[in-house]
């Protein structure tokens, strides 16, 4: 016996320990851009974002003050002061003046310049900068440091993405659009369908089985064949490219997996109910709206989550049927890939751009998974 | 705060002109054309149940027909035609596909999905088992299926975002930012690697994208047709001296086989279609082209309207066998 349950806990162990291993290979690359929408580009660039709870060293290019805040000392003309930002607990190790070389000098060390300047930094950023003759220019000069600053976390990539008018890489315009088109996308569909599922499942009259063959048929039939098609009636009939085309395109693409859904949970309803109801005297819209509708709440739960994931996850239909040259409709999944042309090596602007976008449908997957779920189980026999 | 205003009154207009349609055209099939009252209120009411369900159906069937049906068609004549200079169109027949055909990109865009659709589905449904199979018989279990399937809900070009971290490479003299070439550089690699530009391979780490993403649906589905098994068979399995890997392989496999089925048949549905992974991380470059992203490549980049529908036409034919498949199976379930 002892064996036996020996062999047990061990083996129990190692399913444990494989089970650990795949959540954290499946939740890493995640993790790790959710970690970098937090930090500073330089911190992004100077070390890898599992490290973020470490101090990294970076190379940094601070000024002195600008002349403007020189004063004179005994015939010597001086600018003193801090290289960091007020409580800035980052540690000078070495230092340059130039961008030749940017590890000329140990921190605590006195450098002698061109035209007799002298300039002292020491390791916690303060500086001393002397010169027989008056600093010119307008600007303080460049000290190339390499210090080791202490992990930080910021919110200012949210701040800059989200709430800063001026920034063009701005993402609040996109993320109006995305809302823009998922709310209706999500609710016509369902609506549609309901209708349809509620004809299919319960209403008697001829081509009923061939309407269902049909719609398991459209299940298939990849949306890419309605690009050129429709978008050239759309252009003919005066839609254009906007939102109300979007919608329609998007319902009708939902349309199959929502009608199959839905049918499915309808005919599963009791039929004593219905037949009840109709007995009752109740006309089949009243039926529909008073009884099918109400009881198939979970059915229609799930594939609103689907429809909205899908919406607001979508780039294709909106690429091809919304985005116009004003660029005032662009939706977060097709500013995110403008971004990472533009802005492929940025990756604080990138990461927080797509955290953003990412949020909320993440937001309604773990709120509403069970009915996700349910859902997927539902249309699995697809 | 005047877009915002916009936009939601552009929602609410699409909202209720919608549910107008249902809730007007059934006042007037009931009030106006079939009333239920007076002399001929049964025959009318017979009338109006007979007009009803394609009331209801109407926006369903006009919306699929359209929006599924006709693109299906016309798609297929856009194929056979030819722009013409100064507007219109002219009937080319073949001349499209074998365009097509002689377009080296397009032979690299099948062959990579058809290592797709190999490499995917498998993999997805193998990982989607054996995570189910592992997370069953562990208390937090629950917990570890939802950090699993929650990529489902990350769009694919967020997850393209994700994964370019993942294999960001960085000259060999700075500190590596992508864990896949600190972990290269850790295990004794010499130098990081551009994961993205190694023609072939880079294939691979494209469909780990995707692989990511569907493996949590595939969990989830085998997951609960695992546990639909009957206690019996299994237990059967157990006194006759069975081992895990016999029970598994022999007992449980040949039941839930229909599921992995439907799963590996889904799974390659939505690699016929992938798009944004690739136009998101590569757009078809170092070789890595497949089908649909060649299609919106010659759509909307070189405007080739009828290569474009070719390539589409491709992809249809690609599923066509599940279409079939999946209507007679419906079929054979409505019996």
């Amino acid at each position: 016996m002892d064996n036996i349950a020996g062999r047990k806990s061990s083996l129990s162990w190692v399913v444990n320990i494989s089970v650990f291993f795949l959540v954290v290979l499946w939740l890493l690359p995640t993790v790790g851009l959710f970690v970098s929408s937090f930090r500073t580009a330089d911190q992004i660039a100077s070390s890898g974002w599992w490290k973020v709870l470490f101090p990294s060293e970076q190379n940094l290019t601070l000024r002195t003050a600008g002349p403007d805040e020189q004063v004179e000392q005994d015939g010597l003309y001086v600018l003193e002061g801090q290289l960091f930002e007020p409580g800035s607990e980052a540690e000078i190790s070495v230092w340059g003046a130039s961008s030749r070389d940017i590890a000329a000098y140990e921190a605590g060390e006195t450098a002698q310049l061109d035209d007799g300047e002298t300039l002292f930094v020491g390791a916690d950023g303060s500086y001393r900068m002397e010169s027989p003759v008056p600093f010119e220019g307008s600007r303080g000069s460049r000290v190339f440091v390499t210090a080791e600053t202490p992990p930080e976390l910021t919110l200012n990539n949210y701040k800059n993405l989200l709430f800063d008018p001026n920034n063009v890489d701005g993402m609040s315009r996109a993320f109006m659009s995305t809302l823009t088109v998922t709310i209706p996308a999500t609710v016509i569909p369902i609506v549609v369908a309901a209708f349809a599922a509620y004809a299919l499942a319960w209403m008697d009259f001829k081509g009923r089985a061939l309407l269902i063959a049909c719609v398991v048929g459209l299940l298939v039939v990849p949306l890419q064949l309605a690009l050129i098609p429709l978008l050239r009636l759309h252009l003919a009939i005066g839609i254009g490219k906007g939102y109300l085309g979007v919608w329609l395109a998007h319902t009708g693409f939902g349309l199959p997996m929502a009608i199959y859904l839905l049918r499915n949970y309808m005919v599963g309803l009791p039929r004593d109910i219905i037949e009840n109801a109709r007995v009752d005297g109740a006309t089949e819209y009243q039926i529909f709206m008073r009884i099918i509708l109400p009881l198939s709440f979970p059915a229609l739960a799930s594939f609103a989550i689907f429809q909205f994931l899908w919406t607001w996850n979508d780039l294709l239909v909106a690429k091809v049927f919304l985005i116009d040259a004003t660029g005032k409709t662009t939706v977060m999944t097709a500013k995110i890939v403008e971004l990472m042309g533009t802005r492929g090596g940025n990756w604080e602007i990138l990461a927080t751009a797509a955290f953003v976008s990412i949020s909320v449908p993440l937001l309604v997957f773990f709120l509403m998974q069970k009915y996700l779920v349910r859902g997927l189980l539902a249309g699995s026999v697809k | 705060m005047n877009p915002m205003l916009q936009g939601i009154g552009i929602i609410l207009i699409g909202l209720s002109g919608c549910i107008a349609y249902f809730y007007l055209s059934n006042l007037i099939l009931d009030r106006v054309l079939f009333p239920a009252r007076g002399p001929n209120a049964g025959r009318n009411i017979n009338r109006a149940n007979l007009w009803r369900p394609w009331l209801f159906m109407f926006p369903a069937i006009f919306a699929l027909s359209l929006y599924l049906a006709y693109p299906v068609f016309e798609t297929l004549r856009l194929s056979l035609m030819q722009r013409v200079a100064g507007g219109g169109y002219e009937w080319v027949g073949l001349n499209n596909y074998q365009r097509m055909m002689q377009d080296s990109k397009f032979w690299e865009a099948m062959r990579n999905n058809m290592l797709w659709l190999l490499v995917v589905p498998a993999a997805a449904t193998g990982f989607g088992l054996l995570a189910a199979q592992l997370t069953d018989r562990i208390k937090w279990g629950g917990l570890a299926k939802s950090l699993i399937f929650m990529p489902m809900a990350i769009s694919f070009v967020g997850a393209a975002v994700i994964w370019k971290l993942v294999y960001d490479a960085r000259p060999i003299d700075l500190e590596q930012i992508g864990i896949l070439n600190a972990i290269y550089l850790a295990l004794g690699g010499a130098a990081p690697q551009t994961w993205l530009t190694i023609p072939f391979w880079n294939n691979f780490f494209l469909m780990a994208v995707l692989i990511w993403i569907q493996t949590g649906f595939a969990m989830v589905i085998l997951s609960a047709a695992l546990r639909g098994i009957p206690e019996e068979t299994i237990e059967a399995a157990i006194v006759d001296g069975a081992s895990g890997w016999q029970i598994f392989f022999k007992i449980k496999m040949p039941q839930i086989r229909s599921t992995i089925l439907v799963v590996w048949t889904t799974i390659t549905i939505i690699v016929l279609k992938i798009f944004d992974i690739v136009f998101a991380m590569t757009n078809g470059q170092w070789e890595t082209q497949v089908l649909a992203n060649y299609m919106f490549d010659k759509l909307f980049r070189a405007n080739d309207w009828g290569v474009g529908s070719a390539s589409a036409m491709v992809i249809m034919i690609l599923v066509t066998p599940i279409l079939v498949w999946n209507v007679r199976n419906a079929r054979r379930e409505m019996r």
